[in-house]
């Protein structure tokens, strides 16, 4: 190892995403060697080799593309709803102690019904079309993201408030222009928080009824005992998850320098 | 503007957990007048600044502004907080110019006036920096612009220099009294800070703790031209010693 790449290797692993990176290659690395040694029956734990080869197959026919459509859309639908509806409704709720005292225990009471006991009645109200499953993601998450954005707005400092009253602001100007600029950065981490839980909601409508989508093609898996299908829509959904807390985490540091 | 407190008491709470923080307070400020509030935590001079800002509304008795009682905040009385009241996401600049655009002045106005102000408390070169790249002590040179800025009559200052080291805390007094010479702006200093009060104010109230009261009202002399030198000369040391007693008492009074 000559001397000049040895600080480079250090400053490699004394990156921040090393130590992460390191445990998910230890994951794989055991998961290889347990599936290689044949302790396991592959029915219960198939190769890398083999999930990567059931990920080929289904991309190859499409069909893993156009599952991750169709529940990447049913969450953006539902999620986006329910972010559209919960600003607002938050940011009513933080600001006025009416509004607030009016809504919270009924929030709070719903809050705690779990979401996918709503799907029995959302299947019957709308069938098994797509609305049932745009619905329940909303409904799973427009608690939520409305809670964590009152509270966002019970703690804006009261001297940015007052400031604003001081300098001449009128109610509706501090909503605007001091309260609403300040919640930024915790409403885009709000939205990251719950989106996880969108996404565990879609897989759970999908088991229950739907004719695409990665929840689905997992509940298929398991009706042929195909232990790699499962894996492999674990891991997909596990990526794409990965992959919307990241971009939520990039847009916070890029519109909120000031926060982070 | 002139400010008035008539016989205002203020209570927090209700029934039987109700508190009296403030017991027939009165005092005035004439246009131009620098006038201070001095007293220790518990004197309610806070709830004082409150009030007259119109942030709280008095219990009893009446706070008035040319006659005519206060009903709300508003930017004849501009006011500087303590701490942390600069709004992060803007620009030292934005927020100088924040409340002209609450406002609804024109743009060139704004532009114009930002710029001057920054440059009256010494900051034109830091326009574009966000408040968490400015020291505590620059931070609120731009409250104080923004508070300018806005053209109130009646500067409100709470503990302004409070969270600053003692030496940043001198060049800023000395900042405050020439600005309000050039100026000619009212001022109410809230401060605990005897020797504060006493470099920049005309007039000085002393407060007395649990419910908060006026219980010595001192003139200051109006000559002062050389704050450093004010601050060590034999009368100016002899009076805050005699002030200094006072406060302590009024402490003493309670632990016994």
């Amino acid at each position: 190892m000559s001397a000049r790449s040895q600080p480079r290797l250090l400053r490699a692993l004394l990156h921040p995403w090393s130590l992460g990176v390191a445990g998910v290659l230890a994951v794989v690395i055991v998961w290889t060697l347990v599936s290689a040694s044949g302790t396991v029956d592959k029915l219960f734990l198939p190769s890398p080799a083999a999930v990567w080869a059931a990920g080929q197959q289904q991309a190859a026919e499409g069909l893993l593309w156009s599952d991750i459509r169709a529940s990447v859309s049913r969450v953006g639908a539902g999620f986006a709803l329910s972010a559209l509806v919960a600003l607002p409704l938050g940011i009513a709720m933080g600001a006025n102690r009416v509004i607030c005292r009016l809504l919270e225990p009924l929030l709070a009471l719903i809050r705690y019904m779990p979401a996918p006991a709503f799907i029995p009645l959302l299947i019957i109200y709308f069938g098994l079309g797509e609305l049932p499953k745009v619905l329940l993601i909303f409904i799973g998450t427009l608690f939520f993201n409305t809670l964590m954005i009152m509270d966002a707005v019970k703690f804006v400092p009261s001297e940015l408030v007052e400031t604003a009253l001081t300098l001449g602001g009128r109610r509706d100007q501090v909503l605007v222009r001091v309260i609403t600029p300040c919640i930024i950065p915790q409403v885009i981490d709000a939205y990251r928080i719950n989106m996880a839980s969108a996404w565990n909601l879609v897989i759970v409508a999908e088991l229950v009824a739907a004719s695409e989508g990665l929840g689905k093609r997992i509940s298929l898996a398991q009706r042929f005992l195909r232990t790699d299908e499962i894996f492999l829509g674990l891991i997909v959904i596990g990526l794409i998850g990965l992959l919307i807390d990241l971009s939520f985490r990039l847009l916070l540091r890029r519109t909120c320098t000031w926060a982070v | 503007m002139h400010l008035q407190l008539d016989r205002v008491s203020k209570v927090f709470g209700e029934g039987r957990s109700s508190k009296l923080v403030l017991e027939d307070i009165s005092f005035e400020i004439l246009p131009g007048e620098f006038v201070a509030l001095v007293g220790s935590s518990g004197s309610g001079k806070s709830t004082v600044m409150r009030l007259v800002a119109g942030l709280e509304r008095p219990s009893a008795g009446a706070v008035l502004v040319d006659g005519r009682p206060v009903r709300g905040a508003g930017s004849d009385r501009g006011m500087v907080f303590q701490k942390y009241s600069l709004y992060p996401w803007l620009t030292a600049a934005e927020n100088v110019a924040f409340g002209m655009q609450l406002q609804g002045r024109g743009r060139p106005e704004i532009r114009e006036r930002t710029a001057y102000f920054l440059e009256v408390v010494g900051l034109a070169g830091s326009a574009s920096l966000y408040p968490r790249q400015l020291s505590g002590g620059m931070q609120q040179r731009v409250a104080i612009a923004r508070a300018l800025a806005a053209e109130p009559q009646l500067l409100l200052l709470d503990e302004p220099f409070g969270a600053l080291d003692l030496q940043i805390r001198e060049s800023m007094q000395e900042f405050l009294y020439q600005l309000w010479q050039r100026t000619g702006l009212a001022a109410l200093l809230i401060t605990h800070d005897l020797e504060e009060a006493m470099l920049l104010a005309q007039r000085l109230h002393i407060l007395a703790p649990r419910p908060g009261r006026i219980v010595r009202t001192i003139s200051l002399a109006s000559e002062r031209s050389d704050l450093a030198h004010l601050r060590v000369s034999p009368q100016f040391l002899e009076l805050r010693e005699d002030l200094a007693r006072t406060l302590r008492s009024l402490d003493g009074a309670l632990g016994a």
